[in-house]
């Protein structure tokens, strides 16, 4: 396989297999939980081979043309930073697969869960990978998407469902906004490709649209990373089961936001706006998450608001906007990824023991899980930048990077103070978590007694927290080689001069780290009067704010629909065409007024009579619409009208189907006839009338003039085409049909598959329907004695051979002569229908097909069938081919394949129309002493 | 002829659009009938009234535009198979609520 083969490989193994888990559950929760861990080592492996060029700083690209039209090609792209997310992607993922299977109630099949989890990894690749921008949105709002499920996974509790509905409404939204940005980077950039646009920087930075585009982007970065103001949702989202927490919450779903800050940061960083706008919204998030993490009870929430601190971190160091600091953002990436998750772990092995979450029950764990808890307290000082951990050399970049930003001469004190205030609570809320949960006394009033958890929820800690160290203590050999690759793609360009190691000398920023550790242990100490304090500060809760805006919302689109819509179809049906009388008064006024005549026909008497016995019957069907069956009578009169004039205007194929039609039509209103109420119904009221009658003349005045308008106007038609090659191209001299069966063929098996859908909505509609049969007609006539008369039955069925016969030569000519499929197909239909009308149900009923619907598939597959033979010729779709053939007495037979595509149509029409009467028919049958009607 | 044509259209329509707002299905049937008349014929006229210009490919012939037959064509056939369904909606409808008024499942 090569290389890009490889490449679209990963995300399509990891979208077609995310239903496994769902097809594996049967046997066992083992089984799925195996089915998850395999996709995403599948994963790994596909990955494996393009790894040793990603970190060597080469870039796969792949692509396949998906859209090219408006710009949006399948195209992916992998280089450092997409490796480093793919590895933070699909390791945690298989650590967390292991522990949500020990986590998750042993009631829980956890098919759905990992089939979720697995449509968001995907979705997580798709994003870290996408080449095209646009391609990365649509990956993007399917994390979105998969998160909402996987946080609302707990279905029945409220918290579960309402933190999950502010999540999607808040990371959907930014997803909007960064559509937005992207569509006007591509506009900027000329491509929505990667590699174009970052390349494009200076080009982009330039333009005029610049700053608009950088913050619709920055929306959806910090609505996804939870940055301060939009960093409320992820402390709700916490509802969701903790393996999807430590997974979502830490390593990659919050990630994406500055994942999506680095891939992008040549293209749009690098200008004032950029460091302005990003480095201040990531320090204030940095100290603002900080302090509320340390006031937060739940241990969960706690470190929900030390994410959004560390990620606002990564933010500030991307703002600062110079090359090292982007490296040690991208460290820290990684650094909080394997720390984060393994508390996150750590914290739910805790609720599961403990029954609660609430640090001032939970205490005094040391005692109880010394092992978890040994584990935990080193993640934890990792979280707070202790050395010989890995979040210490992060954080150490980025105390030195606070101390080399000097921009503003005499403020260079301001950023290290920050940054040293960040750390001290950062260590703060360490110190909180380390010792109110695994020490200060004794647990309150637990529900049970806390133990280990089992040996194997507890592995993927145990990797994760021994990574801590490693990395902590021995960086360049561990990341080394990852980081700079995925520095490298992230600046596109060289990287700066740094070294990975633990001492650098007794410098400033060691002394902010001892700074830190020792105010971080003050604050805490003074924790009885800080929570104090914290306690009679004024609520405010943006959850329960969004809640609210979110009901008012429901409600007042609830009073619109009343408003515009009461159920009433009839209101609704004049709505409509108050509108269509609206649109079309608009586009006729609007329109050129000065036309050009073309030449006109002149009337004739003929022509004037047909029109008055139109009129007619039109006017007389509305007027007496009360009496239904005469007003049937008048509108078969106008069917009549309008098949000759297609008679009379050139139009032969058209008059025959319109007749056919015509006796379809009035059979199948019979028989509706004969099962509605009998009774007239009032009369509509003066008003409505009223409004009906403006309505009818306004549609009926606009279009008979929009009609005469568009006859005076000069031809202009694109049908020179298909007369010229009807004969040469098609091999039919009948251009009707040849335009229906080859040219637009594709359009008439569309066709046909609407008019089998009637045919299946016949069964449904009409299945085990009964309705009452009146006794007498309208009048209170009984119905004739003999139902059937002798004569009519008799007279009948010879009539069938014959008009089969008809049908099967106007099918045949109609190649070249007018006819074809659709026409046949209707006679065939009416002859059949005459038997029954003849013979009654009881006899034609048992001589007809017994599976229509089989009928139908048959028809429908010589259509389509035909149309995927021309692909065996390595021709398109529906391509036609015709030829001579020499038969023995007939002589020389012009055959096309059209034909039989049009006995498909045949077929489907026949069926069709049977199926529909003899439905209707057969509902007469089911009426107890009622009698047939057909 | 083609003002002829054209009032043809505007009877039709108007007639079709007052039946298709009447409240029982009945009418509203025919109503639709009469609009799908209407609207076929100016479909049709789209390719002007030409006589003796049938589009069969003979020698030494003209033809009249054959596209918006073949438009029309499957717009006759479709609208009967519409025709058909709203048939069956109507007394489907009859059956479930009692009666044959278009707003008889109409939420309170």
């Amino acid at each position: 396989m090569n290389s890009s083969t490889l490449l679209v490989a990963i995300p399509a193994t990891a979208f077609g297999a995310c239903a496994l888990p769902l097809l594996l559950q049967r046997h066992g929760r083992a089984a799925a939980a195996l089915a998850a861990a395999l996709v995403m080592a599948a994963c790994l492996v596909l990955l494996a081979p393009l790894a040793p060029a990603a970190l060597a700083g080469h870039t796969e690209l792949a692509r396949l043309a998906w859209l090219p039209a408006y710009g949006l090609d399948f195209s992916l792209r992998l280089d450092g930073l997409g490796l480093l997310f793919c590895l933070l992607i699909c390791g945690i993922g298989l650590l967390v697969v292991l522990y949500a299977l020990w986590y998750l109630p042993q009631s829980d099949r956890l098919g759905r869960f990992y089939a979720i989890l697995l449509l968001f990894m995907a979705a997580m690749l798709g994003v870290v990978l996408s080449e095209n921008l646009l391609l990365l949105l649509v990956f993007w709002e399917l994390t979105s998407l998969s998160s909402f499920l996987l946080v609302a996974y707990d279905s029945e509790k409220y918290a579960s469902r309402s933190g999950a509905r502010l999540a999607l409404a808040v990371t959907g939204g930014g997803g909007l906004a960064l559509l937005a940005g992207i569509l006007l980077l591509g506009h900027i950039a000329g491509s929505h490709e990667l590699s174009v646009i970052l390349d494009a920087g200076e080009r982009i930075r330039a333009h005029a649209l610049y700053a608009p585009a950088l913050i619709l982007v920055l929306l959806g970065a910090f609505t996804k990373s939870a940055q301060f103001p939009f960093h409320f949702w992820l402390p709700s989202a916490m509802a969701a089961p903790t393996p999807v927490s430590a997974y979502l919450h830490s390593a990659t779903m919050v990630k994406a936001g500055v994942f999506l800050l680095s891939r992008l940061y040549p293209a749009l960083g690098g200008s004032d706006l950029w460091f302005w706008l990003v480095s201040t919204t990531g320090a204030i998030t940095l100290v603002y998450a900080a302090a509320m993490a340390f006031f937060r009870h739940d241990i969960k929430g706690l470190l929900a608001y030390s994410t959004i601190s560390q990620l606002g971190l990564i933010t500030l160091l991307f703002g600062l906007d110079t090359p090292l600091s982007v490296v040690a953002g991208i460290f820290h990436i990684i650094n909080h990824a394997i720390f984060k998750a393994s508390l996150f772990m750590a914290a739910g092995i805790i609720d599961h023991e403990c029954g609660t979450r609430d640090m001032r029950r939970v205490n005094g764990m040391f005692r109880y899980m010394p092992v978890t808890a040994t584990l935990a307290i080193i993640a934890a000082a990792s979280m707070a930048g202790v050395p010989l951990l890995n979040g210490f050399l992060s954080k150490e970049m980025f105390f030195a990077e606070t101390v080399a930003y000097q921009p503003f001469a005499g403020l260079g004190w301001a950023l290290p103070m920050f940054a040293t205030v960040a750390g001290m609570l950062a260590v703060a809320y360490s110190s909180r978590f380390v010792h109110d949960v695994f020490f200060n006394g004794e647990p309150v009033a637990l529900s049970r007694q806390p133990h280990e958890p089992p040996r194997w929820m507890r592995a993927p800690i145990e990797l994760l927290v021994l990574l801590c160290l490693l990395v902590g203590m021995f960086p360049g050999w561990t990341v080394g080689p990852l980081l700079d690759a995925a520095a490298a793609a992230a600046l596109q360009g060289p990287l700066p001069d740094f070294e990975l190691v633990l001492w650098h000398g007794f410098n400033r920023p060691v002394l902010m780290s001892l700074l830190a550790l020792v105010g971080g242990v003050c604050i805490y100490a003074l924790r009885a009067p800080l929570f104090a304090w914290q306690a009679q500060l004024p609520r405010w809760h943006a959850h329960s704010a969004f809640e609210r805006a979110y009901r008012r919302l429901a409600v007042v689109a609830r009073s619109l629909n009343a408003l515009l819509d009461n159920g009433s179809l009839q209101r609704h049906a004049a709505l409509l065409f108050a509108f269509v009388v609206l649109l079309g008064g608009w586009a006729f006024f609007s329109g050129p007024t000065s036309l050009v005549r073309a030449p006109v026909q002149a009337a004739d008497e003929a022509a004037i009579a047909a029109l008055i016995a139109l009129l007619l019957g039109a006017l007389g069907a509305t007027l007496l619409y009360r009496q239904r069956l005469l007003a049937l009578i008048l509108v078969s009169v106008v069917g009549l009208v309008v098949a000759l004039s297609f008679v009379r205007f050139s139009a032969p194929d058209l008059a025959l189907t319109q007749l056919a039609v015509e006796t379809g039509t009035i059979i199948l209103m019979l028989l509706v006839l004969y099962y509605l109420p009998a009774s007239a119904p009032p009369q509509s009221s003066a008003p409505r009338l009223t409004r009906d009658l403006i309505l009818a003349l306004l549609v009926g005045g606009g279009l008979g003039l929009t009609t005469l308008q568009m006859l005076g106007a000069p031809v202009d038609t694109i049908s020179e085409f298909y007369l010229q090659q009807s004969l040469a191209g098609g091999g039919g001299a009948n251009v009707v049909n040849v335009i229906l069966v080859d040219f637009r063929g594709f359009d008439t098996l569309g066709e046909i598959t609407v008019l089998a859908m009637v045919a299946l909505a016949a069964h449904a509609l009409l299945d085990r329907l009964v309705l009452v049969a009146p006794l007498r007609d309208t009048e209170g006539r009984p119905w004739a004695s003999e139902a059937h008369p002798l004569f009519l039955a008799m007279l009948i069925r010879p009539l069938l051979p014959l008009s089969l016969t008809v049908s099967v030569y106007i099918f045949l000519r109609g190649h070249h002569e007018p006819g074809g499929g659709f026409v046949a197909g209707l006679i065939t239909s009416v002859a059949m229908i005459m038997q029954y009308l003849g013979g009654g149900m009881a006899f034609a009923q048992p001589r007809m097909p017994r599976h229509p619907t089989s009928l139908l598939a048959l028809g429908l597959a010589l259509a389509a069938g035909i149309g995927v033979a021309s692909w065996a010729f390595a021709r398109p779709f529906l391509t036609s081919a015709h030829g001579q053939l020499r038969l023995p007495w007939l002589g020389e037979v012009e055959l096309a394949s059209a034909m039989v595509f049009d006995l498909g149509v045949y077929i489907v029409v026949v069926t069709v129309v049977l199926c529909v009467l003899t439905g209707l028919g057969r509902l007469s049958l089911r009426v107890p002493s009622a009698r047939e009607v057909l | 002829m083609e003002a002829l044509l054209a009032i043809a259209v505007g009877v039709l329509s108007a007639c079709g659009v007052f039946l298709i707002l009447r409240a029982r299905t009945f009418p509203v049937l025919l109503g639709l009938t009469l609009l799908s008349y209407a609207v076929n014929l100016f479909l049709f006229a789209s390719g002007r009234l030409r006589f003796d210009a049938a589009p069969l490919i003979r020698a030494g012939a003209s033809y009249t535009d054959p596209l918006p037959q073949a438009l029309v064509l499957t717009a006759i056939v479709i609208g009967f198979g519409m025709t058909a369904y709203l048939a069956m909606l109507a007394l489907r409808a009859l059956s479930e609520a009692g009666t044959d008024h278009v707003d008889a499942g109409r939420e309170p």
